[in-house]
C-alpha cells in the first residue's frame, strides 16, 4: 500500500499558485486517513461481534435444543448402560436383625371391569359370583347392565382366581397389576409391624401405604427410592418373638388372663428383642378399629406401648435406688415398717404386717408399702419426681412406632405428700410397660439412661447418668434378692441370676375408685444380674391362679413370675447366653490309640 | 491419475457406508437384545421375590412348630435348652469297644451309624473331634 503523504508537494505547489491554503490539504488528507483508520477498526469489531454472537447461539441454540428435545421426547429408560440392584419394587422389605423376612411385596393382580365391554354382562356376573363367594349377585347384575363404565370387582386375586376369571372369556374384565403387602409370620410381631393398605388406586398401580407400627412410622423410608431397595432392619429376632408370644400365650391360658404383654429389650443399646401384646391379630388381614367402647379391647391395641397401667410395686425400686444413690440408706438400714401408715387422711398397708421395723434389702424383697413410703419420704418430692422425670417416665417414648406419641404416661399434675408417698409403690401414675422396660434398662445399664428403638444396629449417644453406677450395682442386688428369697421365687431359672421385681397393682374403675378383683401383675427383670445384658418385662392383665389349697391368687408373684420365669428359661438359650454353673463340668480328655493314660505326678 | 483417486475415493466412502449400515443394524439388534435381557432381569427378580416370600412363609415358626410336633417320632426336637451349652472338650468320646471295630482295616462300610437316604453314598468314618 502506497501510503498518501500528508503533505503532496505537487498539490501544495498548485494550491499556492491558485492561492488557496496548502492546510486545507492537509486537514483533508488527515480525515481521510482517520476515517481509513475508522473503518478499519469497525471491521474488525464487527467481525470480532459477528463470532461472539455466533458462539451465544450456537450455546443457547444447543440449550434450547436440548430442552426441546427433553420436552418432545418420550421419557425411556437409558437401555444401553447395565443397572446393578434395580429397584423392583416400590416398597422396601422388612426384615428382622438376622435378615429374616418379616414384611415384603407380593406382584398380585386387581379385578376391574369395563360394562360396556362386555358381551354377556349377566353370564359374567354369574360366573363371577361362583369364583367369589363373597361378591355380590345381585350388585353386580346392577353395576354390569347399567350405565356405569368403569366397576372395581376385586383388589387382590390370587393366580388361581385370575385363571378362573380368564376361563369365563368375558373382554370386559381386565386386569391390573397391584403389588401386595405380605406378612408371612401371620400373627408373629403384629402390633410392632403393623399393616398397610392401599393409598391412592390407579388401573396400572396403586400406592401400598403403612397404617400403623413401624409400617406407619417409616412410611417416607420404605417407599424412598434412594435407598435403593434396601430393607429396614429392625433389631427384633424373629425366633425369639415367636418363642415370647408362644410362652406369653400359654401363660396368659394358664392364669386366665384377659390380656398379656411381653418386653424383651437389650441393656447396652436400648434395642427390642421382642415386643409381643395379647390378643394380637393378623397383619395381612388387619381389623377394623373399634368404634364403640373401651380401645384396648381391641386387639389392634398394643398394650406394651399404647397401655397405661398403674405398675405396681415394680415402681419400688426407683425411690430405693435413688435414696441409695444420695447415701441416705444403705441396704442394711433399718426402716419403720409399722402399718398401717397414715398420711393426712389416707391409710397406707402392707400386704402382710411385717413388724416394726425392715433392712431395705427386706423392704425391696419382701415388697413392703410402708417402708418405701418411708423411704420416698426421705427423698422429698421435689427429688422424687425429677429422678422419675430423669427416667423417661413422664414422657411417651422415643420408640419408632406410629402408636408411640399415645402412650403418654397419665402423670398427676400436683406432687402433694400423699402421691408421692402412692407413687413411690407405683400407684397414681400410669405408665405403659414399655416405659418401665426402659426404666429398668436404664437402672441395670450402671444408671446410665436408655431410650428404646426397634433398628437394629442404629449408632446411639451413651444416655446421659441418671443414677451412680454404684447405686445402680447395689439395686440390682436388692432386685436379685427378690427373686432368690422374696415374692418372685417362682421366676427363679437355675444359671441365668434373674433380678427382678414383681408388682400387682389394683385396676382403676372408669367411674374412679379401683376394682377390688381385678388385678395388673407386672414382673420386671433383668438377667443375667452380675453383668445385666437383658430386660424383660411382663404384665397380665386380670390373671387369676387356683391355689393348692382352694381359693385363688392374683399376685404377681404366683401369676406373673412363673410366666416370666418359663419365658426366660426358653428365650435365654436362643439369645446365646450360657447358664452360669457353679461347678465346672468335666472335661474329657481325648483317647490314646494305645489307650494308656497319661498321669503326671 | 486424478481419475483413479476418484475412483478410489468413490469406492472408499461406498464402503465407509455399507460399514455405517451394518453397523448401525448390529447396534439396534444389541439394544433390543438388551432390553429384553433386561426384561428377563426384571422378571427373575420378581421371581426371587416371590421365592423370598415363599421360603419366608413355609418357614413361619408356627408351621415349623407343626412340623415338628408332627415328626416327634422320628426326629425328638425339643426346645433348645440351656443344659445344651457344651464345649468340645466336654462332649464324651464314643465308647472303646463301639468305635474300635469300626475304624477296622478295608474302610468299614458295612458298618453305617446313620441310615442315609438312598442314593447317597454311605457315609465314611471320619475323626469326629480335633
Amino acid at each position: 500500500m502506497i501510503r498518501t503523504p500528508l503533505r503532496p508537494l505537487a498539490r501544495i505547489l498548485r494550491a499556492r499558485e491558485t492561492g488557496e491554503n496548502p492546510d486545507a490539504i492537509e486537514a483533508e488528507n488527515r480525515a481521510q486517513r482517520h476515517a481509513a483508520i475508522q473503518e478499519r477498526a469497525r471491521g474488525s469489531a464487527r467481525t470480532r461481534l459477528f463470532f461472539m454472537s455466533c458462539a451465544f447461539a450456537l450455546a443457547f441454540g444447543t440449550v434450547g435444543a436440548k430442552m426441546g428435545v427433553l420436552a418432545a421426547s418420550q421419557p425411556s429408560e437409558p437401555r444401553v448402560q447395565t443397572s446393578g440392584a434395580q429397584i423392583i419394587s416400590q416398597r422396601a422389605d422388612i426384615t428382622d436383625r438376622h435378615g429374616r423376612v418379616l414384611a415384603t411385596n407380593l406382584l398380585t393382580h386387581s379385578l376391574y371391569a369395563h360394562p360396556h365391554q362386555m358381551v354377556e354382562p349377566e353370564r359374567a356376573a354369574r360366573e363371577l359370583a361362583r369364583i367369589f363367594p363373597d361378591l355380590n349377585l345381585d350388585r353386580m347384575l346392577k353395576d354390569f347392565t347399567g350405565k356405569r363404565t368403569f366397576v372395581w370387582i376385586k383388589k387382590k386375586i390370587s393366580p388361581e382366581q385370575m385363571q378362573a376369571v380368564h376361563d369365563i372369556g368375558e373382554p370386559g374384565l381386565l386386569f391390573g397389576p397391584r403389588e401386595m403387602r405380605l406378612y408371612p409370620n401371620g400373627h408373629i410381631a403384629a402390633h410392632i409391624l403393623g399393616g398397610a393398605t392401599f393409598g391412592k388406586e390407579d388401573v396400572a398401580s396403586a400406592e401400598v401405604v403403612g397404617v400403623a407400627g413401624v409400617e406407619k412410622a417409616f412410611d417416607q423410608w420404605l417407599r424412598d427410592p434412594a435407598n435403593d431397595g434396601a430393607p429396614l432392619t429392625l433389631s427384633l429376632d424373629l425366633t425369639v418373638q415367636a418363642a415370647m408370644e408362644e410362652v406369653l400365650g400359654n401363660g396368659m391360658k394358664v392364669m386366665n388372663a384377659k390380656g398379656a404383654t411381653g418386653i424383651l429389650m437389650e441393656v447396652g443399646t436400648g434395642e427390642i428383642v421382642a415386643m409381643a401384646s395379647l390378643p394380637d391379630f393378623d397383619p395381612n388381614d388387619r381389623p377394623r378399629p373399634l368404634l364403640a367402647g373401651d380401645p384396648s379391647d381391641s386387639p389392634l391395641f398394643n398394650r406394651a406401648v399404647q397401655g397405661q397401667y398403674e405398675l405396681g410395686s415394680t415402681f419400688k425400686i426407683f425411690p430405693v435406688a435413688q435414696a441409695l444413690d444420695l447415701k441416705l440408706v444403705s441396704p442394711t438400714t433399718m426402716i419403720n415398717t409399722k402399718t398401717p401408715m397414715k398420711i393426712g387422711k389416707y391409710l397406707i398397708n402392707d400386704f402382710h404386717n411385717y413388724g416394726a421395723q425392715l433392712s431395705v434389702t427386706d423392704i425391696i424383697a419382701k415388697s413392703s408399702n410402708v417402708g418405701t413410703v418411708r423411704i420416698a419420704q426421705l427423698l422429698g418430692p421435689e427429688r422424687q419426681k425429677e429422678f422419675l422425670q430423669r427416667l423417661g417416665l413422664f414422657e411417651p417414648t422415643t420408640v419408632e412406632m406410629s402408636e408411640a406419641p399415645t402412650g403418654k404416661p397419665l402423670v398427676p399434675r400436683r406432687w402433694p405428700a400423699v402421691t408421692s408417698a402412692t407413687v413411690a409403690f407405683g400407684h397414681g401414675l400410669a405408665a405403659s410397660p414399655l416405659h418401665l422396660a426402659a426404666a429398668y434398662a436404664t437402672v441395670a445399664n450402671d444408671g446410665r439412661r436408655v431410650r428404646p428403638t426397634l433398628v437394629h444396629g442404629r449408632p446411639a449417644r451413651a444416655g446421659e447418668q441418671v443414677l451412680s453406677p454404684a447405686a445402680a450395682h447395689t439395686a440390682m442386688q436388692l432386685l436379685r434378692q427378690v427373686v432368690t428369697r422374696g415374692t418372685a421365687r417362682q421366676a427363679n431359672v437355675e444359671g441365668y441370676e434373674i433380678a427382678g421385681k414383681t408388682g400387682t397393682a389394683d385396676k382403676p374403675r372408669p367411674s374412679g375408685g379401683y376394682y377390688k378383683d381385678k388385678v395388673v401383675a407386672t414382673f420386671a427383670s433383668a438377667f443375667p444380674a452380675s453383668d445385666p445384658q437383658y430386660v424383660l418385662v411382663l404384665t397380665l392383665d386380670e390373671p387369676s391362679t387356683g391355689l393348692a389349697g382352694g381359693g385363688e391368687s392374683r399376685t404377681a408373684g404366683m401369676t406373673a413370675a412363673p410366666v416370666a420365669g418359663e419365658m426366660i428359661r426358653r428365650i435365654a438359650p436362643l439369645l446365646g447366653l450360657r447358664p452360669a454353673t457353679e461347678s465346672q463340668l468335666p472335661v474329657v480328655e481325648r483317647p490314646l490309640p494305645d489307650r494308656l493314660k497319661l498321669v503326671s505326678n | 491419475m486424478r481419475s483413479v483417486l476418484y475412483l478410489l475415493t468413490a469406492l472408499a466412502v461406498m464402503g465407509l457406508a455399507f460399514w455405517a449400515y451394518r453397523e448401525n443394524y448390529r447396534t439396534q439388534a444389541a439394544i433390543s437384545e438388551m432390553s429384553d435381557i433386561q426384561r428377563q432381569i426384571g422378571h427373575l427378580r420378581e421371581d426371587l421375590g416371590v421365592l423370598r416370600a415363599e421360603w419366608a412363609y413355609l418357614n413361619r415358626p408356627e408351621r415349623l412348630r407343626q412340623l415338628v410336633d408332627l415328626n416327634f417320632e422320628r426326629l425328638k426336637l425339643v426346645p433348645f435348652g440351656s443344659d445344651q451349652f457344651v464345649d468340645v472338650g466336654q462332649v464324651a468320646f464314643p465308647a472303646p469297644g463301639m468305635a474300635g471295630p469300626a475304624r477296622g482295616a478295608d474302610g468299614a462300610d458295612d458298618h453305617m451309624p446313620v441310615r442315609r437316604p438312598a442314593g447317597f453314598p454311605p457315609r465314611r468314618p471320619q475323626e469326629s473331634t480335633p
